[in-house]
This record gives C-alpha cells, structure tokens and sequence, in this order.
C-alpha cells in the first residue's frame, strides 16, 4: 500500500503543478502525430462500428461529408459499412471531443500546452448550441459551420492566440468558479472572460473587419464557447499523470455512448469498460428521455481534473437537473466527490464553500470502498442520427469500471 | 384543433436548468399539451418552433427575452397554464435548503472533518469489520470493534497493527465500553471514579460497573477487549495496551480484570504484568480455581465479588437470600436460566457448580455439561449465544428472543425456577421487564418461581428500580444481582429438599 500512496502522492503533486496555457489553433492533420489518411476520431472508449450509437453514426456521416470523402450522408453511410474509414479514439492522440467527438485532419482544433511538462492537447472548436455535429447532426447548416470555423474562425483564433504568447487558463478556470461556472454544463463565465482576453489581440490579427466581427459574435453568442478549451485544458493536465507506477488515480474518463471507459495512472493505456448509464435530467420542448440517446464525449477529462460534477457547489443552478435541486444538493454532490479524490486543489476553489477547493485526483480504491460514483454533468443527444441535442442532466459512472481498475491494479502490484 | 399562446417578458433573464423545470411542471397542468419557458434567442426559438410552441408574439422575442409557450387544446387551458408560469416565475416555491446535509461516507473523510476525534466505532456486519478497522487504524485512531465474526487470525493481525502504531483496539464483539465517562455501545449511566475495568465480556462490565454505581462509588474507563483477547491464539495483546494506558492514568486507582479464565500461559503473563503495577487489582477470572495471584492483587470468583472487593463497600453482601425464599411446587425442582447476558450466564453456571447442583449449558463453563446431557439437571441457557442470534437480534436489544422459551417454561410443569436476568442501559431495549409481566399474566396462576436481577443503574433509561418494581409487581422474586438471584434459587431449591 505504501507504493500506491507514494505514487499517488506523486501523481497529484503533477495534477496541481499544471500550467495550462491556451497556445493555438491549426488543422488536426498538423497538430495530431499519426494521424492517417480517412482517419476519423471518436469520443470514448475504442468501439467498433456496428456498435456505435445513433448520433454517433450521424456525426461520422456528416464529418464524411465535411471531409470530402463521401458525396452526401447516403454514401458516407455505404462507405462506413464497407469499412472506407479507421476509427480510433481521440484519447490514443492527445485529444478530446465533446459528446460524438468527431475529429478529422482538416479541422481546427485548439492546443493547450501544458508549460509545467511541455505536453500538449488538443480539442476542436465548439461549435455553439442547438443543431451541432458533437450532439449527432449532419445538415447543411451544421456542416456549413463546421467550414467556417476551419476557413475562417479557426485560422483567426490562432493569430490571436499566437499574437498575445498564449492563454494561461488555471487562473480563468479560478475566476469562473466564482461566477458559477463548474466548466460542463455553465461556462458563461469563462467564455465572457476568454472572449475578454482575446478580444485585443483578434482586432490587432484580424484580416477584415467581417471577419473580426463573425469571430467575436461567435464567441459572445455560445455560453458553452469555453468548454472544449476546458477539455484540452483537462487532457493537458492529465495526460503527464499517466504510467506512475502503482498509482490509482484516474487520469481519464469517457464516454462513446455505448460504453464508458476509464483509465488509471498505474495501469498505463489500458482502458476499463462498463455499459454506459443513461442520464438523468431536463428535455427540451417536444422531447422526452425516450427520445434520449446513454451518455456520451470526452468532456468527463473535465471532471476527471475536479471540474463538471465534481465542482457542482459552484454552479448550483446544474443541480436543478435532478432531485429537488436546491443549493444545498449542489453542495452535497461537490462535498461526496470529496470522500473518492486525493486532494482538493487549491487553486480552484469554491467561494459558497467557503473557499473549499475542487476535489482532485479520483482515486479508484476509495470509489470502490465508499460506493461513491463520480457525478457527471453532461449534455443529452436524441438516439437517432441527425437530430442534435435533446436535453441536458446528470450522470453517474459505472462503479464496475472502478471495480475491474482496482483488481488489474492489485494484479499489477501483486496484491491480489 | 390546439391553440399555441405565447407571451414575452422583456429582459427577464432565469438560469436555462430553472426554467427547464418550471417547463416540465407547466407542461403538465391539464390539458396541456406541450409548454416551454426559454430565453428568445434564436437557437432556442428554433427548438420552439420545432415543438410548435411558437407563434407571431414570441417570434417577435429578443434575446434577452423571457418566451413563455404553451400549447393546449383550448384557451382557456392555455391561459392557466401561463398564469402557473408566471406564479413560479415570481419565486421558489417551495424553502431551499430541506434539510439536505451532507454526511461523511468513509472513516478517512470523516477523521479529516473531526480532526480531534480518537476513537471509530466499527460496527458493521463481521465480513467487513476488519477491512474497516484496519482503515480506522490507518487514520490514527483508536478501535472499537462491536462487530462479530471476524476471525481470530484476523484479530491478531489487527491487534499486532494497532500495537505498532501505539493504539488500542477493543473487541472484536467488544459490547460495550465507557471511555472517560462516555458510555459506548451496550452500556449503563454509572458515575465517574477511579476504578477502571478491562473486561473480555460486555455483560460482566455491565454487571460490575452497576453494582459499584449502587455502592456509590464511580467507573473512571471500561475498557472492552473481546472474548478472545486472553486466548493463547491471540496473546492478551490488547489487555496489554489497556492496561499501560490505565497504568498512565492518574483518574484510576484500582483496575478491575474481568474474564472467563485465561490459557494457562497468558494467564502467567498476564499476573506477571499485574504485578508490575503500581495499581490495585481485583481478577474476575470466572471459574479460575487457583491461582497464585501477586500482593496487589484479590483473586474473586464472582461479578458481586469484583465490585465488592473495587468498591470497598461490604452493603453489597447484606442482603439475606434466606429471607426472601419461597418453596417450590409439588413435582417442581429444576432450575432453567434463560440469560441475555453471555457472562452472567457463566456466572450463574459457576455459583451453581459451586453448590454442588449439576449444571448443563449451551455456553459451558469448566465442569459444566452440555445442553441436553442425561440426568435431572440444571439449565442455563446463553440466548445471546451465536445459535439464537443469527439473523435475529440480540435478546438484550429484544427481549422477545426469549419469550417462546418462557412462556413454555411457564405452562410446564417440571421446572421449579425460572433464572432470569434484566440488562438495561444504552443499547438495551426500552423496557425489557414488560415481555416477563405479560408472560406471567398469560401463564397458569400455578406457575414456576420466576426470579431476576436487573442490570443497570437508576440513571439509565429504562431505571433499574422502575424495572425491579414492575417485575415485583408481577410477583417475580427480584434480587440485587445476578449473583444473588443465583443465591436466592439455590436457597429456594433447598428449602424443599
């Protein structure tokens, strides 16, 4: 036991020590080492085709589509099923992606260094509310975005970023906590306060002032603008807690909707997969949970970090998704995810808490032990492909991942 | 035909989860088909439009804008539905904060909020109780393991960890304890004074404590140790810890050791170290014949004996058994106990055996035969003992453990005593004495003596004297202690025969 507390004494000091910094925007072809041709990332767990969910199976067909590899949605469907495409997970190349998690080469995608280690992460641009390819939709509307973020938002965001030497973000995500955001499902704060930092250096790099103007409506008009760039900044944090000997933090979770998976800091790559859980929550007009496709996207990295569901007390207003969803409940949540971590941090801390910082570093042994599963905070997509999102609640993990991660660590350790 | 009404609050702006709720409640006012509160932005108008909640009004919405739609099958419905909207969108309508409180789940949580806390008190079901203790131990603190069931290679281990890091570990099956005037677990109100006990049994503590609370003299710690602690398998590991604390304790004068009798090679150790004391020692080890025992130290071989010889107080051992027997019925002798109290059981075995009578047990002391051997015997039945407590409660914690017993007892027409005993305190039930009352109302007026001791003080809940006179009441035979009550049956067998 003494090897798993060094090591997760360890693993923690390297979660608390990240410098994350907003750096740049460039196609994923560039930026994601490996990257082959026809190569579509997805969010979660490996998963095989004929097991992929609804929105999943839209969202390839219109990043098809986006990529130039299929005509229309009919042809890129045939050319799935006749296996034209490679899938692999975001997470097997230093990337995230909300809900679907659809990245492909010529996309933008944001890069968050993390200056302590010098890794990077990646995650594409979010892509607003309502009718969106990471909830499964594939019109031309979605797509007709999805080519302006990459011909002109995305090169713009770049020459911002790069023109201002980057975006520390630990101390956005220090300030959005104290203006409810828990960086999920409320990122109004951190969005104003990005669109805040950035505004200069877009005016100073802009190209033409439609241009300058697009960008800035763009970011002043999604609440959830800051989201992805949490989940780089989440994945850049992780990512150099991976493969501590002995140590039971969790360094990633997500989910494909199908299954979630985790991974574990002292088991490496290996990813442990349980039936993914259907959330609980609020449905837009005219939709019901029968309409709703089980929990999806990479966006857990955010509660992986003490974010999301972990920093509810934050953002009481999520907790309206279940229960009676009074403050009080907000508070309960963050103080539960409290017993499964190894720290709360200090930096990020919670002022209806009377300054409590986020809980940090989940450590598989004390979910396992309390039976105390990390809450999710996460967006609902409609089953069906082409449809976008449905509603919006909260979700739990599946303790039996947990339970596999503890035995194969017990294995590694020769505990069992 | 449905109709869609829409209405426009300008610039009056709620968090999109509390209007989603407020949507899912006004959609389900009658006759309502559809309804939805959103802020008038254009995504959010599309989605409405979708659901066909929008018409001119709510098209005519700014961002900023509060949309209120509703769909019904008629206005008036519609309407209704609205003015619901519009009383939630005036205020919560129910108090915040219901009592939600946040408890701590694990012991690690809950030692780093209670950061002065000492002791964990484990009492969960025995397949867990070590995994449990061991993380108590881990957070630095010291253990009470009121569970049973857990193994003896277990306990060991648990003792030996507990040992190493300069903690004490009471139990497992450690039934009760009073720790610096706090009563845990199966415990009585006793005042506080400088006599400490250490005892492998719950009942024999209780028994003990109670007697010195009513020669008025107090309990400074009762430390628990489990039944097994003295065993050569275990090597009196935690006697020890107990007793270098209470050699350290300037509140404790005189140490009271109470147990069945110890193997032969703990029990040298253990009066090794009691003579290193520089306290005064009373040994209960019951059914210990001889042993040679160090100068400050009174070998006794009763619970009454104990407290007598830690109290000082000789008032204990006026009371005359002789004076208040009964003679038995025609055809009546034998003797059956029906005992909650595991130690008090022993005791009534040994105070027996020590008359001379021929005693049976399912809980045998030395010299003791078992359960259903042959010969006209006496029965003394541990209730508490594992083959009537599995899946059922303890029968000091429910009474009506016994009742079946009894109530035979009562109709039958052989046994001439019925031994009881009465434990009350914390943990115990609310009012044990009761189930024998109306256990005797029930029975044939030509019954067997029924005769009792209550364990406990007059400051417990349930008052040992409230109890004793409702059993006197009842016309039970009530005796100071268990002791005397055994006393009081020998003398009422013998003044028959």
């Amino acid at each position: 036991m003494e090897i798993v507390e060094e090591a997760n004494k360890e693993a923690v000091r390297r979660i608390l020590m990240g410098d994350p910094v907003l750096v740049d925007v460039v196609p994923a072809s560039e930026a994601l080492l490996g990257l082959g041709p026809k190569t579509i990332l997805h969010a979660g767990p490996p998963i095989a085709v004929q097991n992929m969910c609804g929105p999943m199976r839209g969202a390839i067909s219109g990043i098809a589509v986006f990529e130039g590899w299929a005509d229309d949605l009919a042809d890129a469907e045939r050319k799935v099923e006749a296996g034209t495409f490679v899938f692999h997970p975001n997470h097997h190349f230093d990337a995230v992606g909300p809900m679907t998690g659809m990245t492909t080469g010529s996309q933008p995608v944001m890069v968050v260094e993390n200056r302590a280690f010098g890794n990077r992460a990646y995650c594409t641009i979010n892509e607003g509310l309502g009718k969106v390819m990471r909830f499964g939709g594939n019109d031309g509307e979605v797509l007709e975005r999805l080519r302006w973020l990459r011909d002109s938002f995305g090169p713009a965001f770049g020459r911002a970023l790069r023109h201002m030497g980057g975006l520390p973000l630990k101390g956005i995500v220090a300030r959005g906590l104290t203006m409810g955001d828990e960086m999920h499902q409320r990122n109004v704060g951190c969005s104003s306060l990005t669109l805040r930092a950035v505004a200069p250096a877009f005016a100073s790099t802009a190209e033409n002032n439609e241009e300058l103007s697009a960008a800035l409506t763009f970011i002043g008009g999604n609440d959830q603008f800051f989201l992805n760039i949490a989940m780089a900044m989440g994945k850049a944090i992780m990512d150099p807690i991976r493969n501590i000997e002995g140590s039971s933090i969790v360094t990633a979770m997500s989910r494909n909707g199908t299954e979630f998976g985790i991974m574990v800091s002292g088991t490496g790559d290996r990813w442990f997969t349980a039936p993914v859980e259907m959330p609980g929550g609020l449905y837009f007009p005219g939709f019901t949970e029968a309409d709703a496709n089980p929990d999806m996207g990479d966006s857990t990295i955010v509660e992986t970090v003490g974010l999301g569901g972990f920093a509810m007390a934050a953002a009481p207003a999520v907790a309206g998704f279940v229960g009676a969803g009074t403050a009080a409940e907000a508070a309960v949540t963050t103080h539960a995810m409290g017993e499964i971590v190894y720290a709360d941090n200090p930096e990020w801390t919670i002022p209806a808490l009377d300054y409590r910082g986020v809980p940090t570093g989940i450590d598989i042994r004390y979910v396992v032990e309390t039976g105390v599963v990390p809450t999710i905070n996460t967006g609902i997509a409609h089953k069906e492909p082409g449809v976008g999102q449905v509603g919006a609640g909260v979700v739990k993990a599946p303790m039996a991942c947990f339970e596999q991660a503890v035995r194969a660590l017990a294995d590694q350790l020769d505990l069992a | 035909m449905s109709v869609i009404v829409n209405k426009v609050r300008k610039g009056f702006f709620l968090d999109s989860v509390a209007l989603m709720r407020i949507s899912r409640m006004v959609a389900g006012c009658s006759a309502v088909e559809e309804a939805a509160l959103m802020m008038g932005t254009s995504a959010n108008k599309e989605i409405m439009s979708a659901a066909g909640l929008l018409n001119e009004v709510g098209e005519a919405a700014a961002g900023g804008d509060l949309v209120l739609g509703v769909r019904a099958k008629e206005y008036e419905a519609a309407s209704a539905a609205l003015e619901v909207a519009t009383e939630f969108l005036a205020g919560p309508q129910t108090a915040s904060d219901v009592g939600t409180i946040w408890r701590p789940k694990s012991l690690r949580t809950g030692s780093s909020l209670l950061k002065d806390a000492n002791l964990a008190l484990i009492s969960v079901p025995g397949d867990f109780a070590a995994a449990e203790a061991r993380k108590a131990l881990m957070c630095g603190l010291n253990v009470m393991v009121f569970s049973d069931n857990v193994a003896i290679e277990e306990e060991r281990a648990l003792k030996e960890e507990a040992r190493a890091r300069g903690l004490l570990l009471m139990g497992p099956d450690c039934g009760t304890a009073i720790i610096a005037g706090v009563p845990l677990g199966f415990a009585n109100e006793v005042p506080r004074g400088d006599i400490a006990i250490l005892g492998a049994s719950g009942t024999g503590m209780q028994e003990i404590s109670s007697l010195i609370a009513r020669s008025g003299k107090g309990i400074s710690h009762g430390i628990g140790v489990g039944g097994r602690d003295l065993s050569s398998d275990v090597g009196a590991i935690s006697t020890f810890a107990a007793l270098d604390l209470l050699d350290a304790d300037d509140s404790t004068r005189h140490i009271v050791v109470v147990s069945k009798p110890p193997s032969t090679d703990v029990s040298q150790l253990l009066l090794k170290r009691v003579s290193k004391s520089k306290k005064e020692f009373t040994l209960c080890l019951l059914g210990e014949k001889s042993v040679d025992v160090p100068g400050n130290a009174l070998l006794v071989d009763t619970l009454k004996a104990a407290a007598v010889s830690a109290s000082g107080d000789s008032n204990l051992l006026s009371w005359d058994p002789a004076a208040v027997a009964k003679p038995l019925g025609a055809r009546r002798n034998g003797v059956l106990g029906l005992f909650s109290g595991g130690t008090l059981a022993a005791e009534a075995q040994y105070i027996l055996m020590a008359a001379g009578e021929t005693v049976a047990s399912n809980a045998q002391i030395p010299g003791t035969l078992a359960l259903g051997a042959a010969g006209d015997v006496h029965a003394i039945i541990d209730l508490g003992s594992d083959e009537f407590t599995r899946g059922r409660p303890h029968p000091m914690i429910d009474p009506m453990v016994r009742d079946m017993q009894l109530r035979e007892a009562l109709g039958g027409d052989r046994v001439g005593i019925i031994l009881l005993d009465i434990v009350i305190g914390h943990g115990a039930h609310a009012d044990p004495a009761s189930p024998v009352v109306e256990a005797i109302k029930a029975a044939e007026t030509e019954h067997p003596l029924v005769i009792a001791s209550v364990t406990g003080t007059d400051n417990d809940p349930q008052s040992s004297s409230a109890q004793e006179a409702k059993l006197a009441a009842a016309g039970v035979l009530v005796a100071p202690s268990n002791a005397d009550a055994v006393g009081l049956a020998l003398a009422c067998l013998r003044s028959v025969g």
